[in-house]
């Protein structure tokens, strides 16, 4: 069970991070890596594309949410791309849907960044 | 599949695993394996899983070189027991319908709560804590 983080740049100033695989209390430290090296080097517009995720946990959550924090205090956001109904769940039954955009695709998402 | 359900109710499965993030992943496989067994939904099985991670990750919080996981197969569903063996806490059982989010994990026990159909905390006299949840079974 592992996690792979590919980071690359999209449109305007905002990065995607592109991740596949299980996201647990064991992988997300390396997400948070990822996710803060973006924010160190300034990049504070992120898409998350979880569409090859196949399993997220609280710390997951945890990780994003912290990453959604930091780069608000910068004016930027978080915007994530899901279609798996059940990773979907989790953020409907967390009431995470009304603090991250969500999106169907990874056009959307950065539109609604940039 | 369309193969008769097996016999596995009243049987029990018993797992240990080391009290480390690593080995989290092994305990959801095993208890995803078991409700898979038993014909729960895909969407039942997953809920199973993530409250069973979830469990381990507070029994891991908790302390202790173990934590073990006690699956019954029940004629209506599926009762897990996550044990573990950190120190010890106050001599009472504790209802997570009502307990303290903030107090209990927060949103790994809140998301606990709302993908099994019965959640209870037991304290052991000797120290250390169950977890006992609950998921009925729709078909």
């Amino acid at each position: 069970m592992d996690i792979k983080v590919t980071v690359r740049e999209g449109k305007g100033d905002c990065s995607i991070v592109d991740l596949s695989g299980e996201i647990d209390v064991y992988t997300s430290p390396k997400l948070k890596d990822a996710v803060s090296n973006l924010i160190d080097r300034g990049v504070y517009n992120l898409v998350i594309n979880l569409e090859k995720v196949r399993y997220i946990d609280s710390t997951g959550l945890g990780v994003l949410i912290g990453g959604l924090k930091r780069v608000r205090e910068h004016g930027g956001s978080v915007n994530l791309v899901c279609t798996n109904p059940q990773i979907k769940k989790i953020f409907d039954i967390t009431g995470l849907v009304m603090i991250f955009g969500i999106f169907d695709s990874e056009d959307a998402a950065m539109k609604a960044l940039v | 599949m369309n193969a008769p359900a097996p016999q596995v109710s009243g049987d029990v499965v018993e797992l240990r695993i080391p009290a480390k993030a690593e080995w989290v992943s092994i305990a959801r496989l095993a208890v995803s394996a078991i409700a898979s067994r038993m014909q729960f939904s895909i969407e039942e099985i997953e809920d199973v899983k993530l409250a069973v991670a979830e469990a381990c990750v507070h029994a891991i919080g908790r302390g202790g070189e173990y934590v073990e996981l006690l699956s019954e197969s029940l004629p209506d569903g599926l009762r897990i027991h996550v044990r573990n063996f950190g120190g010890p806490v106050p001599a009472e059982t504790v209802n997570l319908e009502t307990a303290d989010e903030s107090s209990l994990g927060g949103l790994g026990v809140f998301l606990i709560r709302a993908l099994m159909d019965r959640v209870d905390y037991e304290a052991r006299p000797q120290g250390g804590s169950d977890l006992v949840m609950f998921k009925r079974r729709s078909a």
